[in-house]
């Protein structure tokens, strides 16, 4: 069997996907990242690796924010922004789209399509009050799972006003709430209402917002914060059955598309990646007034990537069969 | 002599070597801009200022290391809160213990003359005749420089080697910097361009035409604007920027004094969307989106300090002009905490974008002749 193979390498968790020529979802995997991109993925790949037998790799497509790190390491095909990348997979799973509401681990981002191609977008620029790392955060505090404190704040009946600019005044503001003795659903549900009033005060302003809406990413799967944006937007939400992949299952369709277009091969690099350990290291660049951080990345001591420089100056040094390219359009 | 110094702004520093050289000064260039600047600057300043100021005065105070003992620079009025800050900058200077001297330039009101009255004090033994003569080879150098640039940002996304318009435009600056006198410039300028002609190009009549604007400083200096013009450029996008050196200083210190409404044409394209002056280049964002749009060019990038004033009016009324004109429009804001992962995702988010709109378009044009 031939998969192509999509991965998202966000900031809190990492998502695999393998997808069938006939572009359907034959596998997939959600792990966090915990802080090493390629650690996550070197044990998702090995643990899929073992569900899935007898199959071939026939392209690899990688998006989020460490696309560019794992794309060199395992010789993708396809390197993409997630912008795109969601998109696309939100087009595939309802063609009809108008609205992407997509809330990562430390990014969300408004994307508007119309007539099945993005016309806007918008990414939070400064603030990362109302992302999963907030949920995450909050949910510690309350002795909750993060998957519980959403049904919790679901449940929530007469939700209580919380300062959502910010994620530490929103705290200390809960805080508050929770000394006045407001119960704790509704606190919850307080708290859902000032992160979506916050993502459509930040990123909606000026455009607008058509049905039928799609909420994707890791949050989606948040009870309180779907019924919230439902209130707020007055119209259904729509979380599609893999919310939680639509990065990696956008990147995998992207780079089909582009593999049977080009009428190429895949150049990824195997699976023997997965067992060697992978070194980096990283150092200033004294070449110029760049100034830029380069990193290295050694596997057996042979160096298999570099990154960072803007000059090629080090990059160079990568004896490689072929390089992936960054594709733009 | 006189050690003066003044702050980075994309390649003005050439121009201004020139002109307080040739008025017998002695110019300290700031050293390019890099994040040991922005750590120096970032720790003199309010934190809430916009961030140009904050990059300034990381160029002076690497400047003072230098042996700068005076500092030039431009003044203002309106509501862009630039115009304050000469008067702030000398005092967090000197609170901060760097004794120099501060000579705060503004566009004369009424008769050109002030402006000299002001430099005379530094260079006493010169005449008229010598700012004249300086300021007509600073002139030339900055005319070519935006001349070249121009011509540039058409020729990167074509060419077949990355790589190769940065090499000659490197080269090209530093020759100028180097010429000396009016037939030198001449003879680099003419040179840069022929180079520039001859570099190999795969012609592309597909190609991507985007418009950059903004605030002045994050327009102009690719040490803050993460080298956006390069990058673009590299992903095959060929930039018109709508601020050039020597034209805004050709437009504020020439035509606002022989000609006072020369501001007009900026005013009459912005007013059905913001029609009161706002500082900065506010106006000339939004004039620049609605002739974007008229030119059918394929989408605009604003470029913004974070708390920027006159750019932040002017953001809250592009989506209307987007809107009303199709014209897709990216704000992208800029200060130190802004990462070069971010707006490269951006940056090719909307690239993408714009690619898959210009091809629907042509789709639909193709379909419409064949269905008629």
């Amino acid at each position: 069997m031939k998969y192509y193979l999509g991965i998202d390498i966000g900031s809190v968790s990492t998502n695999i996907v393998f997808m069938n020529a006939q572009k359907e979802l034959a596998a997939k995997l959600y792990i966090r990242s915990q802080g090493d991109p390629v650690g996550s993925v070197q044990r998702g790949l090995s643990q899929m690796a073992k569900t899935l037998k007898d199959f071939e790799i026939a392209g690899v497509g990688v998006t989020g924010s460490g696309r560019l790190l794992i794309g060199k390491l395992l010789g993708a095909d396809l390197i993409k922004n997630e912008i795109t990348a969601h998109a696309v997979a939100c087009v595939h799973v309802m063609p009809e789209v108008q609205t992407v509401i997509e809330i990562g681990g430390q990014d969300s981002k408004l994307i508007l399509i119309r007539d099945g191609i993005v016309s806007d977008f918008a990414m939070n620029t400064v603030c990362a009050a109302g992302t999963g790392s907030f949920l995450d955060q909050q949910a510690a505090r309350l002795n909750l799972h993060v998957a519980e404190l959403g049904e919790k704040a679901a449940k929530g009946r007469h939700p209580v006003r919380i300062a959502g600019r910010c994620a530490v005044f929103a705290e200390s503001d809960m805080i508050h709430k929770q000394q006045m003795g407001h119960p704790l659903e509704d606190i919850l549900a307080g708290l859902c209402n000032a992160l979506v009033r916050n993502f459509i005060n930040n990123l909606g302003k000026g455009k607008e917002l058509k049905p039928p809406f799609i909420f994707q990413g890791g949050v989606a799967a948040n009870l309180g914060i779907r019924r919230a944006f439902e209130e707020a937007l007055g119209d259904r939400i729509l979380v599609p059955e893999d919310y939680e992949v639509m990065g990696a299952l956008g990147a995998a369709l992207l780079v089909r598309d582009e593999l049977l277009y080009q009428k190429k091969t895949t150049r990824f690099k195997g699976f023997q990646f997965i067992n060697e350990p992978v070194t980096t290291s990283s150092f200033d660049c004294e070449g110029c007034a760049n100034q830029c951080e380069v990193v290295e990345l050694r596997q057996a001591n042979i160096l298999i990537a570099c990154l960072g420089d803007r000059c090629n100056k080090w990059s160079q040094r990568v004896i490689e069969i072929s390089e992936p390219n960054i594709q733009v359009g | 002599m006189l050690k003066v110094t003044f702050a980075h702004m994309g390649n003005s520093y050439i121009p201004f070597r020139t002109l307080l050289s040739e008025l017998g000064l002695d110019p300290v260039v700031p050293p390019p801009i890099t994040r040991r600047t922005i750590t120096l600057g970032l720790k003199l300043a309010p934190e809430f200022v916009c961030f140009p100021l904050k990059v300034n005065l990381g160029n002076y105070v690497e400047a003072i290391e230098s042996g700068a003992e005076c500092i030039f620079m431009a003044g203002g009025v309106g509501p862009c809160r630039f115009g304050y800050y000469g008067e702030l900058q000398r005092e967090i200077l000197h609170q901060a213990n760097y004794p120099v001297e501060f000579l705060v330039l503004e566009a004369p009101k009424t008769h050109w003359t002030e402006l000299w009255d002001k430099i005379k004090r530094y260079v006493p033994k010169h005449r008229l005749v010598d700012l004249f003569n300086a300021a007509r080879l600073a002139w030339l150098k900055a005319k070519a420089l935006d001349d070249f640039d121009d011509l540039l940002n058409r020729i990167r996304p074509l060419e077949k080697w990355p790589g190769t318009t940065t090499k000659v435009q490197t080269a090209f600056y530093r020759a100028l910097d180097e010429a000396g006198m009016i037939r030198d410039i001449h003879i680099v300028h003419q040179r840069g361009l022929e180079e520039l002609r001859a570099i190999a190009i795969t012609p592309d009549d597909s190609v991507l035409r985007i418009i950059l604007l903004g605030e002045i400083y994050m327009v102009l200096e690719p040490q803050v604007n993460f080298q956006i013009e390069r990058v673009l450029g590299e992903m095959g996008v060929e930039v018109s920027r709508t601020i050039y050196f020597a034209r805004w200083v050709y437009e504020t210190l020439f035509l606002s004094l022989v000609k006072p409404d020369w501001r007009k044409k900026y005013d009459l394209l912005a007013k059905p969307y913001l029609s009161n002056f706002v500082g900065g280049h506010g106006i000339e964002t939004v004039a620049y989106t609605v002739k974007a749009a008229a030119n059918n060019y394929h989408g605009v990038i604003e470029l913004a300090p974070f708390t920027c004033m006159p750019e932040i009016v002017a953001m809250q009324v592009l989506p209307e002009v987007s809107r009303k004109l199709s014209i897709p429009v990216l704000s992208v804001i800029i200060d130190e905490h802004a990462a070069e992962a971010g707006v490269r995702t951006r940056l090719e988010a909307f690239i993408d974008l714009l690619k898959h709109r210009h091809w629907k378009n042509e789709a639909d044009k193709r379909h419409f002749i064949r269905t008629g």
